[in-house]
């Protein structure tokens, strides 16, 4: 009975790591949904975009090496380099600021005060867009994450609990790593919203395009920082699931699991994709743990979308979400 | 209201440089001409109105000092020098603040964080200490904290401080809505049709706060309303706009006579 009350306990945290992942996507939505009111659809692109660029920067791939052997009938792949993983991770930031500059200047721009429909309508686009350019620029093959995260199971932990409860817990010490990851990322982004000029500009941006220029906001500008943010979370949520199950194009559908995550905490809270996403990943795992011997199993599949559903039915603005106020 | 105000106002702004001039704007959308060359100023400490009957380019005009709207011929001139293409951003840094028609609010907000959010072109601390919350971030936030108070002590609307605006009546949202572009401490106050829907009691309630700011704070205001009675009593200077082009200019006692503006109001036979 302890065994398993135990058992559950060591399910429930790794589903708490997981959760946690799924939150760090869903956190990049939250950023721009709660500055521009826009659903950013390319955001699970994004995370993949921001994974290939690291491992191509820092392996020294030539990017877009095969348009260009194809062009000029030349051989090269590599520049034959190796960087520290500190000045790749720094590098991918940079290329992440530059797609949201370029994000802004070819698309954002010409949408001002559009309804949010095109807007997302638009964000469709980038992501299939971007989806080609990134297999464009750096082939589509499957390729590790070679950083010095700390992986495998922590025996630390293990031996610990042995001792202590007779029964060791796997731990993935790259969960933990994610976790810690994580924590430091929402602290921060909750206290430059609510603290910081440009945080009350990013919620006047997000309330009323025309009243935020006429108190002297510019628009442009809160779209570049906002994506270049967005650009960043996704960078750190695609090095995390990159060095979990490799950088691959199939990396771009956990964006799909962040979406019952929004439903969940509120598409315009920070703590809400947090708590969103580990009430997720922690439910999952029991729930298939639990009834997984009485229905069988891939439960993992769809219980996100069922919770969903019913947050949907009774809650639908999500756990933190701004109550919708219409007047008539 | 104001027969008092509005005598004494006669003989205000008389001698006082344009703090703006406009010089033969036009502006057309398409082939539509919204406004066609059109030329006035607003002296330093006046209230100047535009009237004008519906369609008249009012607004258009209006959108034009705030940099909305950008006419293919003419110039603005701020303080005496000719003002380049500027986006509305630029111009509120300018110090040209304004409200709108249908009032445009940071309706999830409260109303004490709108008046702080009118603040914004004049914080100076960089993100990094705003962010971190250090030293003089923190006191100039306070500073910025303690003039947002007076602005709302002044409008007396102390009881709606942390109410999100978006649940307010309209007249309250209206003077939030003053009370955020006034935070602005602004050279030109633009206001576009400021007691537009509103009774009678809030009216009067709306043009005292107007004369106010212009004697205490000593505020240029350009303003377009339709209530004639208000426009006669509040301003010192009126231009008249009928299909895009000004057909008369003057203090309220030589409007009122204007043959034109009668017609344009009234209607003529052609």
């Amino acid at each position: 009975m302890i065994e398993q009350l135990l058992y559950a306990i060591e399910v429930s945290l790794n589903g708490l790591m997981t959760g946690i992942l799924y939150s760090l996507v869903a956190l990049g939505f939250v950023l721009i949904f709660k500055a521009s009111g826009v659903f950013n659809y390319a955001q699970g692109i994004m995370v993949l975009f921001a994974a290939l660029t690291l491992v191509g920067l820092q392996s020294g791939q030539v990017p877009f090496a095969h348009l260009i052997n194809a062009i000029f009938g030349t051989h090269i792949y590599n520049f034959g380099w190796n960087l520290p993983a500190v000045a790749a991770i720094a590098l991918s930031a940079v290329v992440m600021v530059v797609l949201a500059m370029a994000v802004e200047k070819f698309i954002l721009k010409f949408l001002i005060n559009q309804e949010p429909v095109i807007l997302f309508m638009a964000t469709i686009g980038l992501a299939y867009f971007l989806e080609g350019f990134g297999e464009l620029m750096w082939g589509g093959e499957i390729k590790a994450i070679d950083l010095p995260l700390p992986v495998g199971i922590s025996d630390t932990v293990e031996r610990v609990t042995y001792d202590h409860f007779g029964y060791g817990f796997f731990i993935d010490r790259l969960d933990v790593a994610a976790a810690c990851v994580a924590a430091v990322l929402v602290l921060s982004l909750v206290l430059f919203f609510q603290y910081s000029k440009i945080g009350r500009a990013l919620r006047a941006v997000a309330d009323d395009h025309q009243a935020a220029l006429s108190v002297g906001i510019s628009l442009r500008y809160i779209w570049v920082v906002i994506w270049s943010i967005a650009g960043i979370v996704g960078l750190a949520a695609g090095i995390m699931w990159g060095a979990k199950s490799g950088v691959q194009f199939s990396l771009s559908l956990i964006a799909l699991k962040a979406l019952p995550v929004l439903m969940l905490g509120g598409f315009t809270s920070i703590p809400g994709a947090i708590l969103g996403g580990i009430i997720i990943g922690v439910g999952e795992k029991l729930f298939d743990f639990f009834m997984n011997p009485v229905i069988g199993g891939a439960t993992e599949n769809w219980f996100a979308y069922v919770l969903a559903l019913v947050f949907l039915v009774f809650r639908p603005q999500g756990l933190f979400g701004e109550k919708i106020i219409e007047r008539v | 209201m104001g027969d008092v105000a509005g005598s004494e106002r006669a003989s205000m702004g008389e001698s006082k440089p344009p703090l703006m001039e406009l010089r033969g704007i036009t502006l057309r959308f398409g082939g539509v001409l919204a406004i066609s060359d059109v030329s006035f100023d607003i002296r330093e400490g006046e209230i100047r109105a535009i009237i004008g009957p519906n369609g008249a380019g009012k607004s258009s005009m209006l959108n034009v000092i705030s940099g909305f709207y950008h006419p293919q011929e003419g110039n603005i001139l701020f303080r005496g020098e000719v003002r380049p293409f500027m986006r509305p951003h630029r111009v509120a840094a300018l110090g040209i603040a304004r409200t709108f028609q249908n009032i445009a609010l940071f309706k999830r907000m409260t109303t004490l964080d709108n008046i702080m959010t009118g603040r914004m072109t004049l914080m100076k601390s960089s993100f990094a200490a705003q962010a971190l919350w250090w030293g003089s971030a923190e006191r100039e936030e306070s500073a910025h904290r303690e003039k947002a108070e007076e602005i709302i002590d002044f409008l007396g609307i102390q009881a709606i401080r942390k109410v999100p605006v978006g649940t307010l009546p309209y007249g309250l949202q209206k003077r939030v809505e003053l009370g955020r572009a006034l935070a602005a401490e602004p050279r030109l106050l633009l206001l576009d049709e400021p007691m537009a829907g509103m009774n009678v009691e809030e009216k009067e309630d709306m043009s005292r706060f107007i004369l106010d700011v212009n004697d205490e704070f000593g505020t240029t205001i350009a303003l377009i309303e339709h209530d004639m009675g208000v426009v006669m009593d509040i301003s010192d200077r009126i231009v008249v706009m009928d299909y895009g082009k000004k057909i008369g200019d003057g203090k309220p006692g030589e409007i009122r006579k204007n043959q034109d503006v009668i017609d344009a109001y009234l209607g003529v036979p052609h």
